[in-house]
């Protein structure tokens, strides 16, 4: 295996396929797509299949990550945001298995490639902006017009609103995806010290210990990031469903 | 700005790894995707992107979102549909049982409260009950002893009485025949001393004198 650290994201094709010269392949990335969803939803419903009063051990798993997503999405958005909350979950379970999924080696990370991401956000935001229209009509611009400012300040204040608003779905993806992105190389490149160290002899492979080390704290942080920035894309996904469920709610 | 330097980066990358792959062709930073896809077709084995930085190659946008979009679909479709009315079914049953067996358990405290009352009223009834049973039967026993004593204390008053009486009429009787022996003695000793008799009459008035 090559020492490139950035080999990792490269998309390879399986299956070829070209519609109309747009390439849609079925490609490594794909793949690992079908693999997340496939390991999650099998898990999710393979371990509530015995609908038992008393949890087994993973049915417990799988009872906490509803909870755990019901009660963040009701804290955000409240009661009225619960309509949400399939959406919600599966963007949940879909990003954590995907960042768990890319701790494995040789796996294919689906979330360190910003269009995932991105799309993933854009499909967020989309929710929002349709709901919020749908649901308020322009009323719902009322988003960008915090209460309790006074008017000349609403000037300065507005356009600042417009332009966070307008950066939430960038901010949202790309903190996922540098952070896998981010968090990968780093791992790859340390434990290519490990292995280019060693080739040098004896005082390499004394020397190798720290990269070693470095490699084994790095899995632990990757894996409480993986955790962590699925989390935080939850998290942030229901505050904005709360603006647009309540608009000018804050 | 990221961009032009992960392709620089890469690029430096690539040079370097070009003996490894086999494909001694030098990468061209910022070629079109096209040329890419027509590159990777060529090479065997490990086909990959040259020269972009890989998260950033657009030649693969188009599928990743679409199959994005199929298995995300999928994805929410099952669980919206399946998985997660069934784990919001168990929890909810379980709120539901917990909730009903809390229930009984307050109603079975209250029924047990109610029955410990109830013994304890029974309780104190039959306290007050045994209470007014000893005192009847006490109030009755001493009316019975008090008449006992009192019919006994009158039949001996009676008998005291009658007692004293037969002993008045016995010592009467004693008297007056005091006086006829007295009278025989007295005409007895009369005659034993006279030698004579004395009239009856005259004796019985002298012993009458005597006695007083």
């Amino acid at each position: 295996m090559s020492n490139d650290p950035i080999h990792q994201f490269h998309i390879t094709k399986w299956i070829p396929i070209d519609l109309g010269g747009i390439d849609l392949s079925f490609t490594n990335s794909s793949a690992f797509m079908v693999a997340t969803v496939g390991v999650a939803s099998a898990f999710l419903y393979l371990t509530s299949s015995n609908r038992g009063l008393i949890p087994t051990r993973l049915q417990s798993i799988s009872e906490m990550a509803y909870e755990f997503v019901a009660s963040t999405l009701r804290e955000s958005a409240g009661s009225a945001g619960m309509k949400f909350f399939p959406f919600v979950f599966s963007l949940f379970m879909f990003v954590l298995v995907a960042n768990m999924l890319g701790m494995f080696p040789y796996f294919f990370t689906v979330t360190s490639q910003i269009i995932v991401t991105f799309a993933l956000a854009l499909l967020v935001i989309g929710t929002v902006l349709a709901y919020g229209f749908a649901k308020h009509g322009f009323k719902f611009l009322g988003v960008f017009i915090p209460s309790g400012v006074p008017a000349p300040l609403l000037l300065l204040v507005v356009p600042i609103e417009i332009i966070s608003f307008l950066s939430r779905p960038i901010s949202l993806s790309v903190r996922l995806f540098a952070n896998m992105l981010a968090g990968h190389i780093t791992l790859k490149v340390f434990a290519g010290f490990v292995a280019s160290l060693s080739a040098l002899g004896a005082l390499g492979i004394g020397g190798a210990v720290l990269p070693l080390a470095m490699t084994v704290a790095l899995t632990g942080l990757e894996f409480l990031v993986a955790f962590l920035q699925a989390y935080v894309f939850t998290v942030l996904t229901c505050m904005y469903l709360n603006d647009a469920v309540h608009p000018g709610g804050h | 700005m990221f961009v032009s330097s992960a392709n620089a980066a890469s690029t430096t990358e690539t040079v370097a790894q070009t003996d490894t792959h086999g494909t001694p062709e030098p990468a061209v930073p910022g070629a079109t995707p096209d040329a890419h896809a027509a590159e990777t077709h060529t090479e065997t084995g490990v086909p990959h992107q040259q020269g972009v930085f890989p998260p950033f190659d657009s030649s693969h946008f188009a599928s990743q979102i679409l199959w994005l979009a199929v298995t995300f679909a999928a994805f929410y479709l099952f669980l919206s549909r399946v998985v997660l009315p069934r784990i919001g079914g168990i929890i909810e049953t379980r709120r539901d049982r917990i909730a009903t067996d809390l229930d009984q358990a307050a109603r079975m405290k209250q029924d047990s409260d109610d029955a410990f009352a109830a013994y304890e009223q029974e309780l104190a009834d039959a306290k007050k009950k045994a209470g007014g049973i000893a005192q009847t039967a006490r109030d009755e026993a001493k009316a019975k002893a008090d008449a006992e004593q009192a019919d006994i204390s009158a039949a001996l008053e009676k008998k005291l009485s009658d007692a004293e009486a037969s002993i008045a009429a016995i010592k009467d009787k004693a008297m007056k025949e005091v006086g006829t022996i007295a009278e025989d003695t007295a005409s007895e000793i009369v005659k034993k001393i006279l030698g004579g008799s004395i009239d009856k009459a005259s004796i019985s008035a002298a012993v009458k004198a005597v006695r007083g």
